[in-house]
């Protein structure tokens, strides 16, 4: 198992609940004036103020995990602007032509696929390196998905997505192994494109595949997925070779949990007990009531606790005040399982295995 | 002899410059979306970019010119989300793309609104009724696109969508062409019962149109079901738009098994790809067309995208419709 290398030393109780977060996290204003200036030509705002403007916003956040209590932290990827572009923009064979619509105003820079994929410079590994420098707790690295880098993209180049996706998947292999070298131990994969195009989870599995071959296994890896119907994905992705599948279900108010009581779930589950698009913060009480909807999918060994998505849509304080209770529920949650005050019934399908 | 008129199916992007005014003035929020009921500074950035489109389209050589669709916040549920008796609520994926729209829900009569017939008569000011094609989504579509809390029975609500559709576009300004664009045929097909039931509204829809004016059913993401679509002919209409970006051979087949309109339209050039087509490969495949249908003697092979055209960056916008309107050009000059 991967996960005990995260139990802090400090850790009060003998239950583990894994906390995290998935990634993102709402910037503090200060950045994007810092992004305008360095962009506008005419300010005085040099790269090297802007690289001291990403570096102070990502320990300033990554303190701020600390600080709510998280076990495995992030930097709420203040480097990044978009989660496809961002990377995009940093693999050969992708150009920019311009902002599309997503929903509303609400655009992106969707990049065109124009020739073979290469990998070039790193992509992470100085965010990494700088976060892990500033913090004693373990950091986890989000990556956006090979499948969501094809399929959130124009493809110019390649027969289908599938054969883009396995390319990429490549480069993406590629880039956890410099990680795995620089010292992270938990990597966690983003593909919520899964959620829009579920008949192609198995090009996510064979990407997965490609991803995983050569990592070390006490290195974690993770699969982010939101906002889809997951009984058209469950139980194939059980066949994926990652160690913890992180799934938005608290927006849905957990209408979709019992899609992960049969079969058995056999991976970790790192379950959403706080919605990332509501900006009311969720009681310690409420957040407890959720994990112990987790345990009735998994047992206490297999759960991780995290928000249901990127926090980086809410206020900065609501964001936080989420981080917080959702330490303190489950600190509190370990407390009762080693008291045995908890029992959980977990579906009969595998209650009798 | 058979004529190749170039157009599009509207649902345009907004010009970059027009993107960011918007988002400045409206803002990134549900609530924030067009209404209906737009200030004065929000129009002002509409008409500018509705002009600027139209004269794109004029530079591209395209044939026919629609308004753009530029306020379609809300895309193909658009006529809807400005209705006074429909709420929107949250927001909801657009087909199996990567975009939203908010989720009309249907509370009250659905009388007649005027809303696109307005922005047509906007687009008078700068294109002749003899090239002026309006765009409106297929009643089966925006049935499909929306929830309905009043009618309280689908035969029902499809009839009243449908009856509606019908009544803005029997307001419309004098017109070419109207593009009736029906996706959900394809995405989400009709059953049986449900098929007829849509063929009727889709025919009360184009026989509302102002006498004179070629109506095209579109079609895309792929090929309609056999049944859907010899269900679609018993509609009254000119012209059945196939997505032969998506699927062609299944488009074929239902064209040379079931017989098709007399004119028809062809989407040849992907809406939802930067990568431009030229205009003799455009020419090809309409050329590909008229000698794959051999019992097929088309009035009009309207050159078309498959799908709607926001989905793009604005430059690469332009340089499909360039292609498009060069592809007939190229027709003229071979033959």
């Amino acid at each position: 198992m991967t996960r005990e290398q995260f139990r802090h030393d400090d850790h009060p109780n003998d239950h583990f609940l894994l906390t995290t977060v998935v990634g993102s996290y709402p910037k503090p204003k200060w950045v994007d004036r810092a992004r305008d200036l360095y962009e506008d030509e005419s300010a005085d705002f040099d790269e090297a103020a802007w690289q001291e403007a990403k570096d102070d916003a990502s320990r300033l956040i990554t303190d701020e995990h600390v600080r709510a209590g998280l076990d495995a932290v992030v930097d709420g990827e203040m480097r990044r602007n978009e989660m496809v572009e961002y990377f995009a923009h940093r693999i050969d064979g992708y150009e920019f032509n311009g902002p599309v619509k997503v929903w509303g105003h609400n655009t992106f820079d969707k990049p065109s696929v124009v020739s073979d994929v290469e990998y070039d410079e790193t992509w992470l590994v100085d965010e990494y390196e700088f976060t892990a420098g500033v913090t004693d707790r373990p950091v986890k690295v989000p990556i956006t998905g090979p499948y969501t880098l094809a399929n959130w993209s124009f493809n110019e180049a390649y027969d289908d997505t599938e054969s883009l996706a396995h390319d990429l998947a490549d480069l993406v292999n590629t880039e956890v192994e410099k990680l795995v070298e620089a010292g992270a131990r938990y990597v966690q994969i983003d593909e919520p494109a899964l959620a829009t195009t579920p008949g192609d989870h198995a090009i996510v599995g064979e990407c997965l595949e490609r991803i995983a071959a050569g990592i070390p296994d006490d290195v974690r890896i993770g699969l982010h997925v939101c906002y889809g119907d997951y009984s058209r994905i469950y139980p194939e992705i059980l066949e994926f070779p990652v160690d913890e599948f992180d799934l938005e279900l608290a927006n849905g108010d957990y209408e979709q949990l019992d899609v992960f009581k049969d079969p058995e779930f056999t991976a970790d589950l790192a379950l959403g007990v706080v919605d990332a698009h509501v900006a009311d913060v969720e009681t310690v009480p409420e957040i407890k009531a959720n994990i112990q909807k987790g345990l009735e999918v998994v047992p206490a060994e297999q759960l991780t606790v995290s928000p249901d998505c990127g926090l980086k849509l809410l206020p900065r304080e609501v964001a936080y005040e989420k981080m917080e209770n959702l330490v303190l529920a489950a600190r509190e949650v370990e407390r009762e399982l080693d008291a045995g005050e908890i029992d959980v019934e977990r579906s009969a399908v595998t209650a009798d295995d | 002899m058979t004529e190749r008129v170039a157009t599009t199916p509207g649902v345009y992007p907004l010009p970059d410059w027009a993107k960011d005014d918007l988002a400045d003035l409206k803002g990134h929020q549900k609530h924030d979306l067009v209404d209906g009921d737009e200030g004065e500074d929000v129009t002002a950035v509409y008409e500018r970019a509705r002009e600027e489109v139209i004269d794109h389209q004029r530079d591209a050589g395209l044939d026919r010119i629609v308004e753009g669709q530029l306020r379609w916040d809300d895309m193909l549920a658009h006529p809807l989300a400005v209705h006074d008796n429909v709420e929107t609520r949250g927001i909801v994926r657009y087909y199996d793309n990567n975009n939203f729209y908010r989720d009309p829900a249907v509370a009250g009569e659905l009388g007649f609104d005027g809303d696109i017939a307005a922005e047509l008569e906007a687009a008078t000011a700068f294109a002749d009724a003899d090239s002026l094609q309006a765009v409106v989504p297929g009643p089966y579509s925006l049935a499909d696109l929306a929830t309905d809390e009043h009618y309280g029975d689908d035969a029902e609500f499809l009839a009243a969508v449908g009856e509606f559709l019908a009544s803005e576009v029997a307001a419309f300004p004098e017109i070419e062409t109207l593009f009736v664009l029906e996706p959900s045929l394809v995405e989400n097909p009709p059953s049986d019962e449900e098929s007829e039931r849509a063929s009727a509204a889709i025919d009360a829809v184009t026989t509302a149109a102002p006498d004179g004016t070629d109506v095209i059913v579109h079609t895309y993401w792929g090929a309609l079901e056999e049944k859907v679509h010899a269900h679609l002919l018993d509609a009254e209409f000119d012209a059945v738009g196939y997505d032969f970006v998506a699927n062609h051979e299944d488009n074929l087949y239902n064209i040379n098994e079931y017989g098709t309109k007399d004119s028809i339209a062809a989407g040849f050039v992907d809406g939802q790809n930067t990568l431009v087509e030229d205009a003799e490969q455009i020419a090809e495949r309409a050329d590909w067309l008229e000698s794959n249908t051999p019992a097929a003697d088309f009035e009009t092979i309207y050159l078309t995208t498959n799908t709607e055209l926001f989905y793009l960056p604005y430059s690469t916008f332009r340089e499909k419709l360039a292609a498009l309107g060069e592809a007939t050009e190229v027709a003229e000059v071979k033959a």
